[in-house]
C-alpha cells in the first residue's frame, strides 16, 4: 500500500520536471528585451484603469458553497458504494435516505434563488 | 512469461535481476519504480504531440479545410515546428503580476493532467500504480487543474484573466458535482474504487448497464476540460483568452498542451469506466493488444469531444449553470439512487441488465418531461408580457 503512494510521490516530482524543462530551455533560447510598455497589463491597447484585485460578484461564492456540500457528500458516499456487497438492503436504503436529504438541501438552495445567475 | 506476451513485464524482470546483482533491494525497487514513472509520464506527453496534429487535422476536416500539410508528410511535423517557435518566443511576465504564482500555474496545469495517468490501467498488470482509491484519486487530482486556472487568472493582474478565472470557478466546480456522482455509478457496479478492478469486473461494458450515466459523465467532463460548448473560461470574443491572456511563449504552450492532454485523458477515463478499458479479444494473452484497445476506445471518446466542439456554439453562463444545477445534478442523483436500489435487489439475477436499462430509460423520460415542463413554463411567462404599442401612421 505504501509503495503505491511512493510511486505517486515520485510521479509528482517527475511530472513537474517535464513541463519545467521546456520553460527553462526557453529561458536560454528566447530573446529578452523587456520595456515598460511590453510589461504593462494587456487590455486591448488601452491603459488599465483601477485595481484588478477587487471584491467581485458574490454569486460565484454561493456556487462554491453549494459545490462544497455535494463534494463532501460524495466523499461520504464512495465508501458506501465500495462496501455495497456486504451492506444489507436496509443500509442501502439508508444511503438513499442520505441522498434524499441532500436533494432537500438542493431544493432549498433552488427555492432561495442560490442557483440563479442574477 | 515471454517477451511477446508481456514485453514490459519481461523487461522489468530483466532489469530487476540485473540490478540486484550489485545493489541493495530497496534501491532496486526505487529504480524500477522510477523507470515505471518515467515510462507512464512520458507516454502521456508523447501522445499529446500526436494529438495536437490529430485535432488540428480533424477540426480542419469538420470545417472543410485541409489543416496542417506543409511540415513533413501530412503535416505530421507541424507540432515540432510549433514547439520550436514557442521555445524561441520571448517570455513576457507582466510587471504587476504576482510572479511566483504566475510561473507555477502553467507547470501545475500539466502536472494535474499528467497525474491522472498514474492510475490508468493500460493492459492486464500494466498500470502505474493500482491505488485502491483510484476513482477518488482521479477526482482529487482533477481539482488541481481548477487550482492552476485560478492561480493563473488571479496572478496575471489582468481583468480579462480574472474574469476567466472566476468563470472557471463557477463552471468547473459546478460540473464537478454531476461528474463525481456519475463516477460513483461504475464504482457501485464494480464494488471497488481501484481502476484495475473496475476494468476486470466489466464482463459486460458498463455503458450497457448505465448509458445515461455515461452520457452525463461525458458532458460534465467536456465542461471540466473547458471545450466548446463550455469554453466560457477562454471565450475569445468576450474576454480575449480568459485566464491565459497574459501568458506568452512556452508557458502558454503548457496550458495548451495540458488542455489537449486533458481532453484525451477524459476519453481514456470514459473508456476505462464505461467501455471496458483494455478488454477485447486476445488482450489477456498479448498485453500490447490491450494498450491498442484502450487507445482506440480513448480516441473514440476524444473524437466525440472534437465532434461536439465543432458542432455546438458556446452557451451563455446562466444557461450553463442552470443546466448543471437544475438538470444534470438531479438527474445524476436519481440515476445513482435507481442503480443502487435495483442493483442491490436484482444484482445477482439475470434481470440485472434489462431492469437497469429500463430504469435508465425511465429516468431519461422523467428528465425529458422536466425539460418539456420547464420550456412550456418559459413560453407561458413570455406570453404574459404586455403587448407593446405599435406606432401607427396617422
Amino acid at each position: 500500500m505504501l509503495s503505491n503512494w511512493i510511486f505517486v510521490g515520485i510521479f509528482i516530482s517527475i511530472a513537474a520536471v517535464f513541463p519545467l524543462l521546456p520553460i527553462v530551455l526557453a529561458r536560454f533560447l528566447a530573446p529578452r528585451k523587456p520595456n515598460p510598455i511590453k510589461l504593462d497589463t494587456y487590455e486591448c491597447g488601452m491603459e488599465t484603469v483601477g485595481d484588478t484585485w477587487v471584491q467581485f460578484k458574490v454569486q460565484y461564492y454561493i456556487y462554491a458553497l453549494v459545490f462544497l456540500v455535494f463534494d463532501i457528500e460524495t466523499v461520504f458516499l464512495f465508501p458506501w458504494a465500495v462496501a455495497f456487497d456486504v451492506l444489507p438492503l436496509f443500509a442501502v436504503l439508508e444511503g438513499v435516505l442520505f441522498i434524499v436529504i441532500l436533494v432537500g438541501g438542493l431544493l432549498y438552495a433552488w427555492r432561495k434563488g442560490a442557483l440563479e445567475w442574477a | 512469461m515471454s517477451f511477446i506476451n508481456d514485453p514490459i513485464g519481461f523487461l522489468a524482470e530483466w532489469i530487476t535481476n540485473f540490478l540486484s546483482g550489485f545493489l541493495p533491494e530497496a534501491w532496486v525497487i526505487f529504480i524500477v519504480t522510477l523507470l515505471g514513472v518515467i515510462i507512464t509520464a512520458s507516454f502521456g506527453l508523447i501522445i499529446v504531440i500526436f494529438l495536437i496534429w490529430l485535432e488540428r487535422k480533424i477540426a480542419a476536416r469538420f470545417q472543410d479545410r485541409l489543416g496542417p500539410n506543409r511540415a513533413g508528410p501530412y503535416g505530421l511535423l507541424q507540432t515540432f515546428a510549433d514547439m520550436i517557435k514557442l521555445i524561441t518566443k520571448e517570455d513576457v511576465v507582466p510587471e504587476k503580476a504576482d510572479k511566483l504564482t504566475f510561473n507555477i500555474a502553467p507547470i501545475l496545469s500539466v502536472v494535474a493532467v499528467l497525474l491522472i495517468w498514474a492510475v490508468v490501467p493500460f493492459a492486464p498488470g500494466w498500470i502505474g500504480t493500482d491505488l485502491n482509491v483510484g476513482v477518488l484519486y482521479i477526482a482529487a487530482v482533477g481539482s488541481f487543474g481548477i487550482l492552476s486556472i485560478l492561480m493563473a487568472g488571479w496572478s496575471s493582474n489582468n481583468k480579462y484573466a480574472l474574469l476567466g478565472a472566476f468563470r472557471a470557478v463557477a463552471q468547473l466546480i459546478s460540473y464537478e458535482v454531476p461528474m463525481l456522482i456519475t463516477l460513483m455509478v461504475p464504482v457501485l457496479l464494480a464494488r471497488d474504487m481501484g481502476m484495475m478492478t473496475i476494468v476486470e469486473s466489466q464482463n459486460l461494458w458498463y455503458i450497457a448497464l448505465a448509458p445515461i450515466s455515461a452520457i452525463i459523465f461525458m458532458v460534465s467532463s467536456i465542461a471540466e476540460v473547458g471545450r466548446t460548448p463550455f469554453d466560457l473560461i477562454e471565450a475569445e470574443s468576450e474576454i480575449v483568452a480568459g485566464y491565459h491572456t497574459e501568458y506568452t511563449g512556452m508557458k502558454f504552450g503548457m496550458f495548451f498542451a495540458a488542455e489537449f492532454l486533458h481532453a484525451f485523458t477524459i476519453g481514456v477515463i470514459f473508456a476505462i469506466l464505461f467501455l471496458g478499458g483494455w478488454r477485447g479479444p486476445g488482450a489477456e494473452e498479448f498485453r500490447l493488444l490491450g494498450v491498442v484497445y484502450l487507445m482506440l476506445k480513448g480516441l473514440l471518446g476524444y473524437f466525440i469531444v472534437m465532434w461536439v466542439r465543432s458542432t455546438l456554439p458556446r452557451i451563455r453562463i446562466d444557461h450553463m449553470l442552470a443546466f448543471n444545477w437544475k438538470f444534470l445534478t438531479p438527474l445524476s442523483l436519481m440515476l445513482l439512487v435507481m442503480t443502487a436500489i435495483l442493483d442491490k435487489i436484482f444484482g445477482d439475477t439475470a434481470l440485472r441488465l434489462p431492469l437497469l436499462l429500463a430504469g435508465n430509460v425511465l429516468v431519461l423520460f422523467l428528465g425529458w418531461l422536466a425539460l418539456r415542463w420547464a420550456s412550456r413554463r418559459q413560453t407561458k411567462t413570455r406570453r404574459v408580457f404586455k403587448k407593446r404599442p405599435v406606432a401607427k401612421p396617422a
